[in-house]
């Protein structure tokens, strides 16, 4: 029986050289939430992220996934064990693609090597057969299928980030994690945005954790919210508990003054 | 094989030697560049060491088929996995450094290599290896053509390929796919290196003296031009460059004094004004050409109506 | 013995110094490798040469006129083969690096041809002679020189308004770039530096070895690169150091290991501080941003 938190981490300092990103931060996920994190820029999202994906390894503190201590653990080991993500500055294989940039995230999840690729054996063909079919329906699922033989680069702004989250997907992943999925949107994409993410945790039973700057995208999909500030975090619990707490409101009215 | 010394003989009666041996060293320079073209091209790595893999392979294989007596293909074989085993372990350490320090890498051992073979006794040092038997012929080469593009192709049309390819393009983001990229890199490396230890090879037993001069750093600069100028990432344009680089000084013989000055060239004006190469993102010559001859004629029926 | 070879080292060192610092430079501006430096070292050796013997220059100013000569060079490789690579990929501008070096070294070959040339010495040839090592009226001119151009340097870095500019866009080009500073200007001044010190070095050198050819930047440009990986690429007291300490450990490794295998010493070297130490001796490590 899994674990009812899929994620934990306690007492998570991060510093760059000198200059502490996070500190002493606490966090859980709990199975097939929705969870936001937000908090003004500079607060260290990104660094949490990075510490729970294993590019970076935290200067103190621990990280659990499923019961697992995963601190220390490279991307590539990371991402097997179910963990997935997007960036915030969006980080496609440019000149492949759409269709590899799936396959390519269908990597860890199979396991042809040189000899089968050489002499393209039966398991060979069969996986690539498999991969290429997950992968046509991860295109289905945002909505990229008919752009399948297009170059990445060449996707509009909102297409390359459905792109980043079916490449994430096809990892195969239990805990997703999207960094900012909904900058540079106009507001007909973000509604269909918020739609994905809540089909990606309804039909696929997939946690999701994201970083959103727009308020409306935070308060519309999460079922909790934690609050980041300065590197520690400062408040968490549901929308509206968040939307009035005090330190929160002066976080950020501190930030536009 | 001596069948296959009667079709080279036949061959070489109909054409004349000296257009069988630019055949010859076109086959072989294919080789190097294809190669080549995997770790730079395709995986983005910036190896300017190719010629030391080559010695490698040149020496190795020579000298088995000098001491020990080894038939023709096993020494082939000799020579390509002695290099490509140099290829990981020169892999092993200096792949986990970033483009530019492992271009350095590759440099620095490619010159390492040189002034070994130029101080050890086995390699014949400052005088080269004499007499290595001529058994290098036109289907060797062509089979070992055929090979290496071959293999080359199924790797990179495979989950190794893609994974190649997204190191390239981005390494974080591969490393969030699962792949274990400094893996996939001594990997690439060392099928590099095996395809150019075979090329050496091939030359060894071609020119049938071996020197560390002919594997010097503007050997690897050579292999890395017709790379950039057939097309990074495209086997083909390996081909087509190989072939312009093997073919072009010999045509143009008043010029050779001209040659590396416009390698140089070359090198500045294709990533100023053509970075993907001759043939551009076509994978096959086919397609190019018959677009090209679509465009004439569509040119020409412009130009007519 | 030791203590000469240390001394010998110490002088071979200082203008493998020069050198990096040309590298460490460029590579701290704009992260590439220029490895057209060792032909810039090169071009200043025979300006050098040819303002002397030619238009018959004192020696004093044949020097920094070679210096000026390698900086006008330095900027005009920068503009025609880097500057349009500025936002391609980074192996593209490698690429372009690699031709430029190439290009420039045959057109050396082609206007001067192969033979080597032999630099007149500018001042009598005297040796010292100490209890410990010998030392000769030329050497000490060259540490002298060395020196003074590396105290230079600091203190340009370091007390200047275009040295101080040159460490704000080393650190973030946009912030930079935010607070005013031209960075086009900046990376012309510094190719413009780097090149003169490495001009400098070349001609020393070739009035060392009283040899010039069109060769001679190859060997010297890697070492130098070499050094600057050493101190930690990007460092400017780290290309000093480095090029110091290759100078002795090449001097040393020829005396007492084996004179054949000089060159692959330095290489030697290198790929071993890659392993353990990449970020160099006295580089910081940084956390690529993700
Ligand atoms: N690789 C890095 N090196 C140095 N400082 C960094 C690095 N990554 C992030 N930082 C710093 O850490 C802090 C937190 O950054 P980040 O996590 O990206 O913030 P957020 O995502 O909340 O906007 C910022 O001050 C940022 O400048
Ligand atoms: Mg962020």
């Amino acid at each position: 029986m899994p674990p009812e938190t899929i994620l934990t981490a306690t007492g998570i300092c991060h510093s760059f050289g000198g200059l502490m990103a996070l500190e002493d931060v606490d966090f859980q996920i709990k199975r097939k939430e929705i969870v936001s994190l937000i908090g003004p820029n500079g607060a260290g999202k990104t660094t949490l992220f990075n510490l729970f994906t294993g590019h970076y390894n935290p200067t103190r503190g621990e990280i659990y996934f499923n019961n697992r201590k995963i601190n220390g653990l490279k991307p590539y080991q990371v991402t097997p064990i179910g963990i997935a993500r997007t960036f915030q500055n969006i980080r496609l294989f440019g000149q492949m693609s759409v269709l590899e940039n799936v396959l390519v995230g269908q990597h860890c999840r199979t396991r042809s090597g040189l000899f089968d690729a050489i002499l393209r054996t039966r398991g060979f063909r069969q996986e690539e057969a498999r991969a290429r079919k997950v992968a046509l329906e991860m295109l289905a699922f945002v909505r990229l299928e008919e752009k399948k033989d297009e170059k990445a680069c060449n996707l509009s702004y909102g297409e390359q980030r459905r792109l980043e989250m079916a490449r994430a997907l096809a990892t195969n992943p239990s805990l997703l994690l999207l960094d900012e999925p909904a900058a540079g949107m106009n507001p007909q994409e973000t509604t269909s945005l918020m739609e994905l993410v809540r089909q990606i945790r309804d039909q696929m039973g997939i946690t999701i954790l994201l970083i959103e700057h727009d308020m409306k995208v935070v308060m519309g999909i999460s079922e909790r919210v934690a609050v980041l500030n300065y590197g520690r975090k400062i408040a968490e619990g549901t929308p509206r508990e968040v939307q009035n707490n005090e330190e929160v409101i002066r976080a950020y009215l501190g930030e536009s003054a | 094989m001596a069948v296959f010394d009667s079709i080279h003989l036949f061959l070489q009666e109909l054409i004349g030697a000296y257009y069988m041996q630019l055949i010859i060293l076109v086959g072989i320079n294919t080789i190097m560049a294809t190669s080549l073209n995997l770790i730079i091209g395709y995986t983005g790595q910036l190896s300017i060491g190719h010629a030391a893999f080559m010695s490698l392979g040149a020496y190795c294989s020579a000298l088995v088929t000098l001491h020990l007596g080894f038939p023709f293909l096993l020494s082939l074989l000799c020579g390509a996995l002695f290099a490509a085993i140099f290829g990981v372990i020169i892999g092993i350490p200096t792949l986990k450094l970033k483009g530019d320090y492992l271009a350095i890498a590759t440099l620095g051992f490619g010159e390492i290599v040189r002034i070994v073979c130029l101080n050890l006794e086995i390699t014949g040092g400052a005088m080269g290896l004499r007499g290595i038997p001529k058994k290098t012929n036109f289907v060797w080469v062509l089979l070992a053509v055929l090979f290496t593009v071959f293999i080359l192709n199924r790797i990179i049309k495979s989950r190794i390929g893609r994974a190649l390819v997204a190191i390239r393009e981005d390494e974080t983001a591969a490393d969030s796919m699962g792949i274990n990229s400094t893996y996939y890199k001594i990997l690439c490396f060392g099928v590099g290196a095996f395809f150019a230890g075979l090329g050496g090879g091939l030359l060894a037993h071609y020119i049938r003296f071996l020197h560390p001069k002919t594997f010097d750093f503007m050997k690897s600069i050579e292999q890395l031009c017709m790379v950039v100028l057939g097309g990074l990432g495209n086997i083909w344009g390996s081909f087509v460059g190989a072939t312009i680089l093997t073919v072009a000084p010999e045509m143009l013989r008043s010029v050779a004094d001209l040659r590396l000055l416009i390698y140089g060239l070359v090198l500045i004006l294709m990533m100023r004004l053509r970075p993907q190469g001759i043939l551009g993102e076509q994978t096959r010559l086919a397609p190019f050409f018959s677009q090209k001859i679509r465009n004439l004629l569509q040119k020409r029926t412009r130009t007519n109506t | 013995m030791f203590i000469q070879q240390l001394v010998n080292g110490l002088i071979l060192g200082s203008t493998y110094a020069l050198i990096a610092l040309g590298y460490t430079m460029v590579y701290g501006i704009i992260e590439l490798i220029n490895f057209a430096h060792g032909e810039i070292y090169m071009f200043g050796a025979f300006a050098g040469l040819l303002l002397v013997t030619v238009l018959k220059v004192p020696f004093f100013l044949a020097f920094f006129l070679a210096m000026a000569l390698a900086a006008l060079l330095g900027m005009t490789v920068e503009f025609l083969a880097y500057r349009p690579l500025r936002h391609s990929t980074r192996l593209a501008a490698l690429i372009s690096a690699i031709g430029a070096s190439i290009f420039l070294q045959n057109l050396a070959l082609l206007i001067m041809g192969a033979q080597p040339y032999t630099f007149p010495s500018p001042v009598e040839a005297k040796v010292y002679q100490t209890p410990f090592f010998t030392i000769s009226r030329l050497e000490i001119i060259i540490l002298i020189f060395s020196f003074l151009l590396m105290i230079a340097l600091t203190l340009f870095i370091q007390r200047t308004k275009i040295g101080k500019a040159m460490r704000a866009v080393a650190q973030d080009k946009d912030t930079a770039s935010l607070m005013g500073i031209n960075i086009n200007q900046i990376i012309t001044v510094t190719f413009a530096i780097g090149s003169a010190l490495g001009a400098a070095s070349g001609v020393m050198v070739g009035i060392y070895f009283r040899t010039v050819t069109f060769s001679m930047g190859l060997m010297p440009g890697l070492k130098g690169f070499v050094a600057a990986v050493l101190g930690g690429i990007g460092n400017i007291p780290g290309a000093m150091m480095g090029g110091i300490l290759l100078g002795i450990t090449e001097t040393i490794g020829a005396a007492y290991i084996s004179s054949q295998y000089r060159d692959a010493v330095a290489f030697a070297l290198l790929i071993m501080v890659l392993l353990l130490k990449p970020t160099g001796l006295l580089g910081r490590p940084v956390q690529e941003k993700v």
